[in-house]
This record gives structure tokens, sequence and C-alpha cells, in this order.
């Protein structure tokens, strides 16, 4: 079973949350498909033997050897990512989309592509099993493809294991990485925090799970903040013919836990919030 | 003066610290904010006060193939580089995922039978929201489904032409959104939490803004919570700390409410008055 654990808006607790999920088993796979932000191998610390190149893109850049300055790239170019500065043409490494039509068109091959190759993927070992996480280089793009290689990965690793469960701690937002973080997984759990932010964002988050037709539930973190809206939302839910699996309270000892390296399960087993999390995680997987 | 709100990781308080900001600078600048979290725009949920004035939609081009004049040489797959065609030679098929494309119009040139003509397609929306005292909240909305915000980010960016002041409040992360964003400002505001993953992003965030030559300083918010090795660490790389909020369940029942704090309390008020001083100080010290 495949579990994907998405919110977004950022900062209501996923990563916390999919890292006790992630300790409640002995055999896991764990998967961070933050790959902007990847958190969870600070708590876990993995021992990696598998590290992989990530091409997520390309760029180019101007040969002032070859270039005349004639001017077509910058006429063709839709990003307005080429600019003509003191008769010497350039390319804006910020606005230049990778899409190498200037390469193509310059009639005297003045352009050169170059890789982007910064972007790595890992794979390892932690305390509960396998772990495989991403990082996109900062600036890069493609955060989607990187994601879903991370998602291949942890399939293949599961499958040569024999492990049933694989963990997901997605990023934030509705766009490409999320996109592919959910696409086909058996169930999305989006979390989410009792402010009108958190509301707005779980609506399009759901509109988002609605489309790809998921079998998606819902957990309200720091409920307690704002019984009023965490109220909201659950009506919101029941309208709309999804699950709140589980209102966990707001407690300092998460942050405690986090600072200790450790997930809330491992670092305070016997709290009232390990216990909330364990009977929500057991609801999740039972469907 | 551009300012951008920005954190590496999501839920530090970016929107929470640039709608503060917008609230009590623009009762005497002619000032905008910009919400560029277009995934998930939040800063219009604080300032309902706010009148529609105009929303402009934003387009991409997206290829469109006339079956009739094509011949199936492939080129137009080759040219692209984003693998937003669907091409089997052999089948004679050929398709454009549409999301997958970029606009770039290498497809376009490419062809060489002009079977490929183009049309628009939706990817989200500005809407600009005015207030009586001339001042504009600035909002990317990207359409639920689109891949990419940049495009929408770009455009909201481009309104804000006339203005003394400028606030982006910048999406999470540190991939594309996130760059486009603060390659347009003068000064980057970083907000942070004091725990272990807020820690690990700033110190992303900061690597990326050095590679860019961006001047910038950090708040901490939820201060007390977590532990100190983000204040060794801004020691360490003598970036200026510009604010700090302590953790305090008043405040998160505030802003879940959608209330802004300044309006609440005279003495944050001041205190976010102060940090205008202390970033255009700070923006003033690093470019002499």
């Amino acid at each position: 079973m495949e579990i994907a654990i998405i919110s977004g808006k950022g900062g209501t607790g996923k990563s916390s949350i999919s890292a006790a999920f992630a300790t409640l088993q002995n055999e896991i796979v764990l998967a961070d498909c933050d790959v902007d932000a990847a958190n969870l191998y600070l708590l876990f610390n993995p021992v990696c033997d598998e590290e992989y190149m990530f091409i997520s893109g390309q760029k180019t850049v101007i040969n002032q050897d070859k270039c005349t300055a004639c001017g077509l790239c910058i006429e063709y170019c839709r990003f307005d990512a080429i600019i003509e500065k003191e008769n010497k043409v350039c390319v804006v490494e910020t606005l230049c989309d990778g899409c190498l039509l200037c390469s193509r068109v310059c009639p005297y091959e003045a352009i050169d592509i170059v890789d982007e190759d910064k972007s790595r993927m890992y794979a390892g070992y932690f305390q509960n099993g396998r772990m495989v996480y991403g990082r996109l280089a900062p600036g890069e793009e493609n955060s989607g493809k990187l994601v879903n290689k991370v998602r291949e990965k942890a399939k293949q690793i599961a499958k040569e294991s024999g492990i049933k469960n694989i963990i997901i701690d997605g990023p934030p937002g509705i766009g490409c990485s999320v996109i592919s973080t959910i696409t086909g997984v058996d169930a999305v759990v989006v979390v989410t925090e009792p402010t009108l932010s958190g509301l707005h964002d779980l609506k399009r988050t759901l509109e988002v799970t609605a489309g790809f037709k998921l079998q998606t539930s819902v957990i309200i973190n720091k409920f307690d903040i704002n019984t009023e809206i965490a109220s909201k939302i659950e009506d919101y839910c029941n309208q709309n013919s999804i699950k709140v699996m589980g209102k966990l309270p707001f407690d300092p000892l998460i942050v405690e836990a986090m600072v200790n390296c450790k997930s809330i399960t491992d670092y305070a087993p016997d709290s009232k919030i390990s216990n909330l999390i364990r009977k929500t995680y057991s609801k999740i997987i039972a469907v | 003066m551009k300012i951008a709100i920005a954190s590496g990781k999501g839920g530090t308080g970016k929107t929470f610290i640039s709608t503060n900001l917008f609230n009590v600078l623009q009762k005497k600048i002619n000032i905008s904010l910009v919400d560029c979290d277009a995934e998930e725009p939040n800063d219009r949920e604080f300032f309902t006060g706010g009148v529609l004035h105009h929303t402009h939609i934003v387009t991409q081009k997206i290829p469109v193939i006339k079956k009739e004049k094509c011949t199936y040489c492939g080129k137009c797959e080759k040219y692209c580089n984003y693998n937003a065609f669907f091409f089997l030679k052999e089948m004679k098929m050929i398709k454009v995922l549409d999301e997958l494309c970029h606009g770039c119009g290498a497809c376009s040139v490419a062809c060489e039978y002009g079977a490929i003509s183009e049309k628009d397609d939706v990817l989200g929306y500005v809407n600009r929201y005015t207030f009586d005292t001339n001042s504009a909240l600035i909002e990317a909305r990207v359409k639920v489904g689109v891949y990419s915000p940049v495009n929408v980010i770009k455009a909201a960016i481009k309104e804000t032409d006339g203005f003394d002041l400028v606030l982006f409040d910048a999406p999470p992360g540190t991939a594309c959104p996130f760059i486009q964003t603060v390659a347009k400002a003068d000064y980057v505001v970083l907000v942070t939490e004091p725990t272990p993953f807020g820690l690990s992003d700033l110190k992303q965030s900061v690597d990326t803004l050095k590679s860019m030559n961006k001047s910038y300083g950090v708040i901490i918010n939820r201060a007390g919570l977590g532990n100190n090795d983000i204040y060794d660490y801004i020691e360490q790389e003598n970036i200026p700390l510009l604010m700090s909020v302590p953790f305090d369940k008043k405040i998160a029942a505030i802003y879940s409410n959608g209330e802004l704090l300044t309006n609440l309390y005279t003495d944050w008020a001041a205190k976010f008055n102060q940090l205008y001083h202390i970033i255009e100080e700070n923006y003033g010290n690093s470019n002499n």
C-alpha cells in the first residue's frame, strides 16, 4: 500500500506525522518527496548506499567567440531570457526555461547546452526499514520528474525486499510535484490546520485529489488552535464525503521530538498525542 | 523598493509577516502586496475589505496539430524539451500533452509543413484588489490542475509598476517559483522557525540567495519553541536578525481567524513599523 501525505498549505505538520507513521512499524519504505525541502533524513540519519544524479533540465550559454550578436535568438525566446548588454548577447539564467529553441535557431551554432546536474536522489536504510529521498538543487526545475524517480525507486525497493507499505512525505502546494506525488497512490492523507488559510488551501487540494479520483482522507492537526474553524473543516469534509481520520491537538512535544531527532511516537510513545497518532494510522491502513 | 518575504520551509509565517507589514505600511506609503504563492494564495483572507478592481487572465500558447497537414515526420517531438508530445510514427499518432507544454514555441519553429497553430490555454489569474488608501493587493492564483505557477507569478509581478514599495509574499521552497519571485526583489526577508527543519531549509535558502547576490535578513517566528541552533547559525553567518516573534497561542489564534495582529495590538503595529525601518537600514548598508 502506497500512502501519500500532503497538505496544500505548508507547515501543517506533514513531515512530523509522516515520521510518526513511518516509525510505527518495522518494515516500511519511507519516500521523502518534498524534494524542494527534504527534511526527514535529518530525523532519521539514514545510511545511504545509493546516490543518483538527476538531470533536472538544460540551460543555454552563449559562446561569445561564435556569437555575431544578430539577435535572432532574442526574437525567438518567449521567456525574455536573452538580452543584449553592451553589444553582447547573454542569457539571463533565472529567466531561461531550458526549451533550447535559441540553440536550434542560431545560424552560427553559438549557443551551448549545459545540463543542470546538481540534483540528487539517495536510497538507503533507516531504523524502521528503507528510505528514499530526493534533493532538488536550488532553482532547478522538474521537481515532478524527480518525485517520480523517488517513487519508482521506493516501489522497486518495496518489491525486491517484500515490504508492503510505502509512506510518502509530499511537498506543499498543488503544482507538478504534488500531482506527481499522488498520481496512482492507494491513499492520500491531507494534513490541514484550523486556520482560514488552512481551510482555503485544503479546498484547493481536495479539488486536485478529486480530479484524480483518489481515495482521500483528512487529518486536522493542531485542531485546538481554533476549534470553530476545526468544526468548519469537519463539516466541509462531511459534505464532500471525505473522512476525517484524526484530530490532533497542538503539542509542544512534537517540536521537542524533532529537536531530539526522533519521531513523536519514538520520543514519547506513551503520550496522549502518540496514542492519537497510532489510532489515526490504524484507521488509515484499515481502509 | 521591492521586498520579498520568503522561506524554504512552508508554514513558517511568510503570510503572517507579509500581511501585517502591508497593513501598517499602507496607511503611509504607496504600497502593493503581491501574493506570489500562486498555488495556495492566502493574503486575500486577511483583507476582505479590498475591492476587486480587475482580473487579468494569464494564458500560455499551446500547439494545435492540423492532422491534414501533418506528415508525421516527428521533428516537433524532437524539438520539444518537455516531452509534451506523444508520438508513434508507425501508427501515425501524434498528440499534444497540454499540461506538459511550457509554450516555448519550439514545435511551431520545427514544423516545416505549417501543421502547427497555437491556441491560448488558461494558466491562472491575477486579481487586483484595491483599498481606500490607494494601495493594492495583487494576487497570483494558478488554476487548479496547472503544473507550474511560474507564468502566473511573473504576470502578477509585472503589475506592480508605479508603487513606491512592493512586498512579495513568496512561495515556499527554493525551486523555480521561489527564484522567479526573489529575482525581482531588492531585499529578501527569510522567515524561519527555531527547529531543525526550519534551520535546514533556512540554510538552503541562504545558499540560494548568496548565489544570486541578494541582500537578506532573517525573522525568527515562534521563538521559544525548538532550540538555539538557528541563533548560532545566523550569528556565525553574520545574517541580521530583523525581528523575533515569540511562540504564543494567542497570536496563532488571531492568525487562524484571518485577523491581523497589528490591528489588535498597537505595540505590534509599532514593531512592524520598526521592522520596515530596520529593513531599509540593512538594505542601505548592504549597498554601501
